[in-house]
């Protein structure tokens, strides 16, 4: 399996609860701890302030071309005007629709689809070559075909964000449930568990990092093709608006659109990143 | 509610037993028609060479596994797959890791349709005996190797098992905490009436806690050995009289 690069959140400043408070020296202590926060930070957050730095003083000093890559303010500026003139919003709230409801209809139908996969070998043997073929075959590709039996309206759009987020969340729920340890379902055997039962208690809470692996790489799934059927044929949306942007040569616009979509795609990982730990802090470093 | 143990042991018949496994396209004989009875109440240690179907014994036992012939009665009745007299300790833990001691401890009832409230508490009770009544809210992964045996015998006991069946319990353990889990098992086992069955390669372990040792023979036509185990509880390793019966055991390994 190529996902398990998905990175594990390390626990960086997770140890500030047990930091000991001497009796004698607090502000020492205080400021030991401040002085470390202070190292902690820079040490996350240095490069990527350095690489803001060094954009803003590359193109506001000439050394680039401002025109193509506009000084870190001006985007800033474009995106504070997008977003509190407005001009933005609209485009936001249909982009996310188009994923959201995609993504949901992936979650609908691959997880429990997944589950049953994973447990009965028939259903499996049947279902796998036809997917193994559906997933070598690129979802862009299959675009032109969508657009054709649904139209150049949303429903292509959406179906075709579906389809590509359907394969990873069907194949880490299968996975995770083809994973978890006989042992355990011996276990639970020997105690006169059910079918069901097992299912349950150990199968489905076994699968779940491994479902959640597959969420997060639907949600960036989700937010590529996203992308890509909105720079191919719509007129609203964040994919259009880099694209438009470009044809109008708004270039601060167009990197303001980009940050955004950073922004969804990091939002949408933290959202899954916290409900995994509430889901399964028994496998959490931090709790 | 105080929690009193109601097992109360549980006599196994066993008759002309076998079983083989395939191996390399060959028929392997692991149990060649063992009869034997194991008593109720008594500690019964399973020894043997790998391969002599020591492990094997004590899965068909279990009900995990089925004989290609003869028959296991448990009090009379035939047994035929697992059963609610029955509870299995594995070599390892086993414990699920998304839930706590305490919610693995009663797992074994609340599978068994006890309310989740009443097994808690029987769980708790037990959680207590094998000294773990702090670490009741530790997820298994917190737990040293010992203490997480210690939660798998823990869930066994709970369910009140008439008969208790260990396979190599304490094989993954480091050399003191296995000694000090040999002592707590002979204390559970003199506290809770219950028949104890255990598979060891340990023969220390074995005069240690058996009533009777089970010789299983490695080779083709040997017969298996019983062995009464005559002493005095707690029994002391290095008394003359257990470091006799250790030679004598080695001796039926051919190895004194």
């Amino acid at each position: 399996m190529t996902l398990q690069h998905m990175e594990r959140p390390v626990g960086i400043g997770t140890h500030e609860g047990t930091e000991r408070i001497g009796a004698g020296g607090l502000g020492m202590d205080f400021q030991r701890l401040t002085v470390r926060t202070t190292v902690r930070i820079i040490s996350r957050y240095g490069v990527l302030v350095g690489f803001l730095a060094l954009w803003q003083a590359a193109a506001s000093s000439g050394w680039v071309n401002a025109a193509v890559l506009p000084p870190v303010d001006m985007i800033v500026a474009a995106l504070w005007k997008g977003l509190a003139g407005g001009s933005l919003l609209g485009d936001i709230a249909i982009s996310l629709q188009r994923a959201g409801l995609a993504f949901a209809a992936a979650v609908i139908i691959a997880i429990p689809l997944g589950l049953v996969m994973g447990q009965v070998r028939a259903v499996e043997t049947a279902l796998d070559p036809i997917l193994q073929l559906f997933r070598q075959t690129s979802a862009l590709a299959l675009y032109p075909v969508f657009i054709l039996l649904l139209g150049l309206g949303e429903a292509s759009k959406v179906f075709v964000i579906f389809w590509a987020t359907l394969f990873p969340l069907l194949l880490n729920t299968i996975s995770g449930v083809k994973e978890v340890d006989p042992k355990l379902l011996e276990m639970a055997r020997v105690y006169g568990a059910r079918r069901l039962t097992v299912f349950r208690r150990v199968v489905l809470p076994g699968a779940v990092p491994s479902i959640f692996v597959g969420l997060r790489l639907g949600a960036t799934t989700a937010l590529l093709l996203l992308i890509a059927s909105e720079m191919i044929g719509a007129n609203k949306g964040i994919g259009f608006q880099v694209m438009n942007a470009q044809y109008n040569f708004q270039i601060p616009l167009m990197f303001a659109a980009i940050v955004i979509l950073a922004a969804l795609g990091l939002i949408a990982n933290q959202v899954l990143v916290s409900l995994q730990r509430r889901l399964c802090r028994w496998n959490d470093p931090v709790s | 509610m105080s929690v009193t143990s109601i097992n109360r042991g549980g006599e196994v018949t066993i008759r002309d037993l076998s079983k083989s496994f395939p191996i390399a396209g060959r028929e392997l004989a692991v149990l060649r028609s063992l009869d034997l009875d194991i008593r109720s109440g008594e500690c019964l240690v399973i020894v043997g060479a790998s391969g002599s179907g020591k492990t094997t014994l004590l899965r068909i036992l279990a009900g995990l596994e089925a004989a290609d012939n003869g028959t296991v009665a448990i009090d009379g009745r035939k047994v035929e797959g697992v059963g609610a007299e029955r509870a299995v300790i594995f070599q390892e833990p086993r414990l699920l890791p998304w839930l706590s001691v305490l919610g693995n401890v009663a797992f074994g009832l609340e599978v068994r349709g006890v309310p989740k409230p009443e097994a808690e508490e029987r769980a708790r009770f037990y959680i207590a005996l094998v000294g773990l009544a702090e670490f009741a809210d530790a997820w298994p992964r917190q737990l040293s190797g010992g203490m997480a045996q210690r939660v798998g015998i823990a869930r066994a006991l709970t369910v009140q098992p008439g008969i208790l069946l260990l396979d190599e319990p304490l094989g993954a353990l480091d050399a003191m905490t296995k000694i000090s889990m040999q002592e707590e098992l002979a204390r559970i086992w003199s506290e809770e009436n219950v028949t104890m069955v255990l598979v060891t390669h340990d023969l220390e372990e074995a005069i240690y806690l058996a009533d009777r040792v089970l010789i299983l023979p490695k080779e083709k036509g040997g017969a298996a050995r019983l062995i009464s185990i005559d002493l005095p509880r707690p029994r002391d390793r290095s008394e003359s009289h257990f470091v006799r019966y250790r030679e004598g055991l080695l001796r039926e390994f051919g190895l004194h």
